[in-house]
């Protein structure tokens, strides 16, 4: 779909913009949320300025938990990256493993044997599910439902770590995927573990959508808050689940069909009003997609090796030439953008965050709403700040 | 030894199990006072990084950090009792977290959790990245681990209690804030031209003095 297509943004001043010009007779109040703040997922700080409780100016500050990912990146080997890759969105090592690993296979032009492939998809859509799931918690926590949604959340996060823990030795730091493959093979019995888990998985979402999706308070706080219109989403570059709730069909999976994801049968599910609302259901309903792919992943892997035999992991060198690999993480597309001169660590290394590029149209989002609005909106953005700052 | 006066019959503990099964409970004041409040150390909520979603494990069903009497996250610091420096803390935040701490009401105490808070981590050679809180901040217990299981928070908050526990309620060995000349608190750094001033908080931390053995 090309942006001439979608409906233009309308140019009439919003209803906050009346309220400066018109209306207005008191003083506007400047509010610094952040950066210690509850439910700023993180070290996060918005300045926002407000007449009475509508927000008339947003201005985000970063940075607060930049640690340098990419400057460390150039120094250290190519390998060694790839723990560091854990920590840039910690809720989703694997996806972040994966992308990076392509992003060296296709510089260095390695093959992935074909059960290393099932197992990269096993493994990112549980990370979907793990997400997701998260996400609906800490949404649900934003809106002051606290504990309860949240709770549940982890309790089902806990037996997908445990899947992990398993298979990589780590909860949340796996470093589990390496170029030319995955570093173990993951028993029968795990995959019997993870197969019931994926069955069960189900029954779990309909006990939470139970709980949460027809839930009347639910919709009073998030039904056509934060719209957002898909000419904006388009243009500003978003992408992930925010882009699709504003009903734009881009999911990276079916676009590049990279891996083996051309092989599975699974849809792409698209919001309506692209507000918080749409946002929130949006994910529940890719994690029943998850789901699908799941079981179809888990019934399908052939047996083999799940390292190509002529990687070479230490001491490695890739050529020169320069690289973009991207993937369809949960939180939107996170790519890796390399350029090697031959030596053994890249002269260039470059991360694309999903949920930093996702930020950025915060203000568009929140202008004219309440302050309570602002949390519940950045909620549905679903951030990280080990992957907005780097 | 000496004709020093012998030391005042104290109770074993057995005799002292013996009476609690009569019905009857012998303690001191200091004990009674520091059981109490080794039971509700109340967290800043409060989080930085990676760690941050341990954390939160730790207080969720599974782990269940209220059986420790430490579920009541606080979000303001005037509530709490506990920091737990969760992530990494970089030189833009520093300034921040030495302020809650700062803010916190005495008595205080924090955990260093996670081997960035500790001494900056796997991102130690970051230009931004504070290589440990301690610099700024009395750390009283240091979980290491990248990030530490919630189990080892758990351990860490357990160890925690016992230091509460020993702690006396007056005399040399009394905490910071029963004592009159020590200092509750500490200088907030601000950015200089090219660091963080001052660089440590030398009261807390200095650095490590390599010497030279004779004729090396």
């Amino acid at each position: 779909m090309s942006v001439s297509e979608l409906p233009p943004l309308s140019s009439a001043p919003g209803p906050h913009v009346r309220a400066v010009h018109d209306q207005f007779h008191g003083d506007l109040l400047e509010v610094s949320m952040g950066p210690h703040h509850p439910s700023t997922h993180g070290v996060f700080r918005m300045i926002v300025t407000l007449d009475g409780e509508t927000v008339v100016k947003l201005k985000p500050v970063f940075g607060y938990l930049h640690r340098n990912h990419e400057k460390i990146g150039e120094n250290t080997s190519y390998l060694g990256s790839m723990p560091y890759t854990d920590r840039l969105d910690y809720l989703c090592s694997m996806t972040n493993n994966w992308s990076y690993a392509l992003a060296v296979e296709k510089l260095s032009g390695q093959t992935v044997p074909e059960r290393a492939e099932y197992l990269r998809i096993i493994l990112a859509e549980l990370t979907r599910l793990l997400n997701h799931t998260c996400l609906a918690g800490f949404l649900l926590q934003d809106g002051g439902a606290s504990g309860t949604p949240l709770m549940y959340a982890f309790r089902e996060r806990e037996k997908i770590l445990d899947l992990f823990e398993a298979l990589s030795g780590s909860r949340m730091m796996c470093n589990y995927q390496r170029f030319g493959g995955c570093r173990a093979d993951a028993p029968p019995s795990w995959l019997g573990a993870a197969l019931t888990l994926a069955d069960n998985y189900g029954r779990f979402l309909d006990e939470f959508e139970k709980l949460l999706t027809g839930n009347e308070i639910l919709m009073a706080r998030t039904q056509g808050i934060g719209r957002l219109p898909a000419r904006l989403a388009v243009s500003a570059g978003i992408t992930g689940p925010m882009l699709r709730a504003a009903g734009v069909a881009y999911d990276i999976r079916k676009v590049d069909g990279y891996g083996l994801y051309p092989r599975f049968d699974f849809r792409v599910p698209l919001g309506d009003h692209g507000d918080t609302y749409d946002r929130y259901m949006v994910r529940v309903l890719e994690m029943r997609e998850s789901i699908k792919i799941l079981q179809q992943a888990l019934r399908d892997i052939p047996g083999g090796p799940v390292m190509d035999t002529k990687a070479r992991l230490r001491g490695f060198r890739a050529k020169p030439g320069e690289v973009y690999s991207r993937i369809e993480g949960p939180k939107g597309e996170i790519g890796f953008y390399l350029i090697s001169e031959g030596g053994p660590n890249p002269y260039r290394y470059r991360v694309r965050p999903p949920s930093f590029v996702n930020l950025t149209i915060l203000e568009d989002l929140c202008l004219g709403h309440s302050i309570a609005d602002t949390v519940v909106i950045l909620g549905s953005i679903d951030i990280v700040l080990g992957e907005v700052d780097r | 030894m000496s004709d020093a006066a012998p030391p005042p019959p104290t109770l074993t503990d057995a005799e002292r199990d013996e009476l609690r099964r009569q019905g009857i409970l012998l303690t001191s004041l200091e004990e009674l006072y520091n059981w109490g409040r080794s039971h509700s150390v109340w967290p800043l909520n409060f989080g930085l990084a990676c760690c941050a979603i341990e954390m939160m494990a730790a207080s969720m069903a599974r782990f269940d950090i209220a059986r420790f009497g430490s579920e009541v996250f606080r979000p303001s610091p005037r509530q709490a009792d506990l920091l737990i420096v969760s992530g990494t803390v970089t030189k833009k935040m520093t300034p921040q977290v030495v302020r809650l701490w700062n803010q916190m009401p005495e008595p205080k105490y924090c955990i260093a959790m996670g081997a960035c808070a500790i001494s900056g981590g796997p991102f130690k050679q970051g230009y931004n990245v504070l290589k440990g809180i301690d610099r700024y901040v009395p750390v009283d217990i240091y979980i290491p681990g990248c990030p530490p299981r919630p189990e080892a928070l758990l351990h860490g908050l357990m160890q925690l209690q016992e230091k509460i526990r020993g702690q006396a309620i007056s005399g040399r060995d009394a905490p910071r804030h029963l004592q009159p000349d020590m200092a509750c608190d500490y200088p907030v750094p601000e950015f200089g031209q090219h660091d963080l001033e001052p660089p440590q908080n030398p009261a807390l931390w200095q650095p490590p003095v390599l010497t030279r053995k004779e004729g090396a």
